[in-house]
């Protein structure tokens, strides 16, 4: 900084003040409004269709027919089996990145580096991986739930071992150095001490990360292609599809119809978000201790 | 002859004062743990190694001058064209448009979010801000293509109105949707400014704004430039409202009204046409694919090293 010219409070001053004020606030209502703004039309194009049917009725050539049973069933065996295949592993990396890992170590540091990486990388990437290991190739599920929740567990990995660490992380460390004065080891501290005290912030990390997963389209388009599923998935080796999957296919036919029942799923995929963000707020304020 | 020392008892070995007895439980948790950890490694490398082989196979057929700086996409006529450019300067519209929208309206609600708000209004806003980046995309398609393009054919003042699916609805509603990241990185920059250095501000008389523009926007560049980055790679990288919005035809345009198919949108289209493995339609996904990792990745590394830099300096 060489010469800054650091006026005192002038009359012009004051109005630029004001108006760049002004300006941040737009700025900061250009997201809320478009929120709004989205979250109103759609409920208003899908109410003629907000009735249990969506829920209950199956995808159907029909609009005045059909729903999203199976989308519904899908999202629920397909984020289900993610939550099974994720968790353990993201809690288990987040553990040795935390209490484990040395710093100085080049592989250590390694990983850090490609997990903050792998959180960026476009969606549809883990498509591409998924449909050339999980769905052809190596372990050739073919178009399965359990190709789909492999898929979506390495896409969420990287959000749930992020929020882990941070819930780790927040466990003061005396109470590491309290139990290994009392003769614990690493690994009793860590099971006894450390993890009950950070499972309510990796729970909430958890359920974020799966809410998620539940709004994931890409990958899965990549992954089962636009299958017309008029059944509930039986099994992991069961054919699927899911609930954004169904609103896509809903959106692209011409039919003005197929777009008034997008947007009643549209409001179900919604609620669903809310009804698992809230849960994921309520156990944050309930059971996350202050140290 | 020296004393040597020997053990106290021959059944029981050696040990030294202070060695632990050794557990090996405690060595197969961790290992079992660092497992869990290079799993993300293991992600890492068969994403290349998926994109790779294909890859390679593709550019054996089409050389890597014609891919990349070839003008025609059309690679299911007979012949053939592989020019990738339509779908990159489509991505470059796309992810043009969505700037315009993310950078200026992020950037200031990091700067209202950090320098103005008081703290009540902070708690209550930033999570009303962080709700847009939890939206499914298939959700900010739909608004694009149902809501915003008709609103943009109504108030259209030159030339001709967008069409039905173009490729500037749908950069701005994924502006809006990746406004959040932007405005959350950059308050986290501008935070982790030291308060000494707004206090001398003020103390030379500065006023508020002087403080926010001159002061503690520098001071967190590197941290907003970073998160401008992760910005473009985000939106490089976003498939579904491209999809739904933008149009299925590539076109080498740069008017953001025509439609036009974005590298993602190209992978997803060839992925809902069920290609058989091997062939030459099946290896653009991974071509396509690879240039979009490619792109992605750099963007991502230095994205991260521009916010470690922040932090080496101020924490």
């Amino acid at each position: 900084m060489s010469t800054m010219r650091i006026a005192p409070t002038s009359q012009r001053e004051r109005v630029l003040g004001g108006l760049f004020r002004a300006a941040l606030f737009v700025s900061l209502a250009v997201g809320i409004l478009t929120l709004i703004w989205l979250i109103f039309s759609v409920v208003k194009e899908g109410w003629p269709r907000l009735n249990l049917d969506v829920l209950f009725h199956f995808p159907s050539s029909n609009p005045e027919l059909a729903g999203a049973q199976s989308a519904i069933m899908g999202t629920i065996w397909v984020v289900g089996m993610t939550a099974v295949i994720t968790i353990p592993i993201g809690v288990g990396a987040a553990i040795y990145l935390e209490e484990y890992a040395d710093r100085d170590r080049w592989w250590n540091r390694l990983i850090e580096l490609n997990i903050q990486n792998l959180a960026a990388v476009p969606s549809i990437v883990y498509g591409i991986l998924g449909l050339a290991f999980f769905v052809r190739g190596f372990l050739g599920l073919g178009q399965t739930v359990l190709a789909a929740a492999l898929t979506l567990s390495l896409l969420v990995l990287p959000i749930v071992i992020i929020s882990s660490r941070e819930a780790i992380r927040a466990v003061p460390d005396s109470i590491r150095q309290g139990a290994l004065a009392l003769g614990a080891t690493q690994w009793q501290t860590i099971w006894r001490q450390v993890l009950p005290a950070s499972i309510p912030g990796m729970a909430t990390g958890s359920i974020l990360a799966l809410s998620r997963a539940i709004g994931e389209a890409a990958p899965l388009v990549l992954l089962g292609g636009l299958t017309f599923i008029t059944f509930n998935p039986e099994g992991l080796d069961s054919a699927f599809t899911v609930l954004p999957i169904q609103i896509f296919n809903w959106i692209s036919r011409p039919q003005q119809e197929f777009h008034v029942l997008a947007a009643a799923a549209i409001v179900v995929l919604l609620v669903l978000l809310v009804a698992m963000n809230g849960i994921a707020i309520f156990l944050r304020n309930k059971y996350q201790r202050k140290w | 002859m020296s004393t040597t020392v020997t053990p106290a008892s021959p059944s029981r070995p050696a040990r030294r004062l202070g060695e632990a007895r050794p557990r090996y439980g405690e060595r197969i948790v961790k290992a079992l743990l660092f497992l869990c950890a290079a799993v993300s490694v293991a992600t890492t490398a068969g994403i290349v190694v998926a994109l790779a082989g294909p890859t390679i196979e593709f550019l054996g057929e089409v050389p890597l001058k014609d891919f990349l700086f070839g003008t025609e996409w059309r690679p299911l006529f007979s012949p053939p064209d592989f020019g990738v450019m339509p779908l990159v300067s489509a991505t470059i519209v796309v992810t043009a448009c969505a700037l315009v929208v993310c950078i200026p309206f992020g950037l200031g609600a990091a700067i209202y979010l950090s320098e103005y708000a008081r703290p009540g209004v902070r708690k209550a806003l930033k999570p009303v801000l962080e709700v847009l980046a939890g939206i499914p995309t298939v959700v900010y398609g739909f608004f694009a293509l149902t809501f915003l393009t008709p609103v943009l054919q109504d108030i259209w003042l030159f030339g001709d109105p967008p069409s039905v699916f173009n490729a500037l609805a749908a950069g701005l509603v994924m502006g809006v949707m990746i406004l959040p990241t932007v405005a959350s990185l950059s308050e986290d920059a501008m935070a982790a400014v030291p308060q000494g250095l707004r206090q001398g501000a003020y103390a030379l008389g500065a006023s508020k704004r002087i403080v926010a523009t001159k002061i503690v926007v520098p001071a967190a560049l590197s941290g907003i430039v970073a998160s401008f980055v992760l910005a473009i790679s985000r939106a490089v990288g976003e498939t579904m409202i491209v999809l739904i919005a933008a149009g299925g035809t590539p076109n080498l345009s740069l008017n953001p009204a025509e439609a036009m198919q974005t590298m993602t949108a190209f992978i997803a289209a060839a992925g809902l046409g069920d290609q058989s493995t091997g062939s030459t339609g099946y290896q653009t996904i991974f071509a396509v694919g690879a240039l979009l990792f490619i792109a992605t990745f750099v963007m991502n590394i230095f994205s991260i090293r521009l916010v470690r830099k922040y932090r080496e300096v101020y924490e």
